[in-house]
């Protein structure tokens, strides 16, 4: 008996390269944030000599644990412009970098359960058609026709009293959208380095002028951090200051289904949002463990009570069975809006802070992260959301606010 | 879900209970002296550490009062519980 040879191995996305000794730019993570920021320094800004170091493996942290909704209706003005932004690259990035991630602009609707949830999902739908977003306020009746299979009878424990829809919003296939913005980042010159912890920081008096890695030091005449729920303990080994607490926060998928939920829903009241997958498992998610933890993992009761919300608000999914669990790391700020900017080190850049909602933002992320970085200056997008807010006050207070579930 | 054991109640479910973040973080003594930068570090900033970490837990469901944890935030592992009136058992941060 003669085995088949196996099949030739498909070309590879990116190149795996040793590190070099110096580079212009250095960015810490290779997650959605930091592949983004590369890209954008190789498109809008010309600058091609860059690593992106990676202490795992690709897009391997929260880039691979969230629930991929991407949406704009945020309340405040600062946070509906970056979203927003992020909104129109994703629709444009598909064709842009040549690689369908499967974007699907299947809407979001933001339940409401009390008069409070009511009156905030109308003030927030105005506030967002004023910004520019398309939203609109739907009664019972029309969430019911936008997603057949919610339970909007006024009979249960936490009736949907009308939703908050916005068309424009949707899911993509992260994974994909990883490699996307990896293979055209390598292709445009930028080192993909994997398996490269930063284990310390160069200075030069006040000035960052390198890493120290297990890979060796590397050189570089600015660095910028994009390290999700590690960047406090990265920030520290540089000497500076983070306003963020890392915590676990879980997230599940069921087994294969048909396609039964056309939307995304989200509820703020009872703690889930859910969503199919092009393939058919139903993604699900909820708040945040309320401990802080950088274990990937978190307490089996957060699911259970994320659990019992889906099934009151769709019964249909009674029998549907749990089939994975996971957890991973966010860093949230004290106001649940990102930090992008300088930090008190010169050539030090930081995006961190995105809390539980960082993969909708991942091109504006990388598009302000990488103005910022390339001119020294904060893009106007990102400018708000610099760390001096919590100093002087101008905090942009998202918590609640915007229909985020933290 | 953690085990927590409450320095009155005894080992109770992580439920019981709820978070309060930091310990050890003084009011400021004279908070009309404070600069924005102090005060800015007082509201706002917390440690974050990977690692043992010194935390508030307060026991909602049984004697609901306050009290510190000692857990290792990288294993999730309750190390030791200790009163609010005691100092951070072995000496670290």
């Amino acid at each position: 008996m003669t085995a088949r040879p196996l099949p030739e191995h498909p070309d590879f996305l990116w190149r795996n390269p040793e590190p070099r000794s110096s580079y212009d730019v250095v960015i810490v993570g290779a997650g959605g944030h930091g592949l983004a920021t590369a890209y954008y320094l190789a498109e809008n800004h010309g600058i091609t000599d860059v690593a992106v170091l990676e202490k795992g493996w690709l897009a391997g942290g929260n880039m691979a644990r969230n629930t991929t909704i991407i949406r704009s209706n945020y309340l405040w003005d600062e946070s509906a412009a970056i979203y927003e932004h992020a909104l129109k690259l994703w629709e444009r990035l598909p064709e842009e970098l040549d690689y369908d991630f499967l974007f699907s602009q299947r809407g979001v609707l933001n339940l409401a359960h009390t008069l409070q949830d009511v009156r905030e999902g109308m003030r927030r739908a105005n506030a967002n058609r004023l910004n520019g977003v398309d939203a609109e306020w739907l009664e019972p009746d029309q969430v019911a026709k936008v997603c057949p299979i919610l339970n909007v009878s006024p009979r249960t424990r936490h009736p949907v009293l009308g939703a908050t829809f916005q068309p424009r919003a949707g899911i993509a296939k992260h994974d994909h959208v990883a490699w996307a913005l990896a293979r055209r980042a390598d292709h445009l010159g930028v080192d993909l380095i994997q398996g490269c912890e930063v284990t310390g920081f160069l200075k030069d008096g006040d000035r960052v002028v390198g890493v120290d890695t297990n890979r060796g030091r590397i050189h570089a005449g600015r660095v910028g951090l994009a390290a999700a729920g590690h960047s406090s303990v990265l920030a520290e080994r540089a000497g500076v200051r983070l306003p963020v607490q890392s915590h676990p926060l879980q997230a599940l998928v069921s087994e294969l289904h048909e396609p039964v939920h056309p939307t995304v829903v989200m509820s703020n009241h009872v703690h889930v949002y859910v969503s199919q997958a092009h393939k058919g498992e139903l993604v699900m998610g909820a708040g945040v463990d309320s401990y802080n933890g950088y274990g990937q993992r978190g307490s089996f009761h957060v699911i259970e009570r994320q659990m019992a919300a889906a099934v009151e608000l769709f019964p249909v999914f009674a029998r549907a069975h749990v089939l994975r669990t996971w957890g991973g790391i966010v860093d949230v700020t004290p106001d649940a809006s990102p930090i992008i900017g300088r930090t008190p080190v010169e050539g030090l850049y930081v995006n961190c802070g995105w809390g539980t909602g960082g993969f909708k933002a991942t091109p504006a992320a990388g598009w302000t992260f990488a103005h910022t970085i390339a001119t020294g200056e904060p893009h106007p997008l990102n400018a708000p959301f610099a760390l001096e807010r919590f100093t002087t006050g101008a905090l942009i207070d998202e918590h609640g606010a915007a229909a985020v579930a933290h | 879900m953690l085990l927590i054991t409450c320095p009155w109640c005894g080992p109770r479910d992580e439920t019981e209970y709820h978070y309060g973040g930091q310990a050890h973080v003084p009011h400021p003594e004279t908070p009309a002296d404070l600069t924005d930068e102090q005060w800015a570090a007082y509201v706002f900033y917390r440690d974050n550490p990977k690692g043992p970490f010194a935390e508030r837990w307060m026991h909602g469901t049984g004697c609901r009062r306050w009290f510190n944890v000692l857990r290792d935030t990288a294993t999730h592992e309750v190390l030791t519980t200790y009163r609010l009136d005691e100092p951070r058992p072995g000496g670290t941060r």
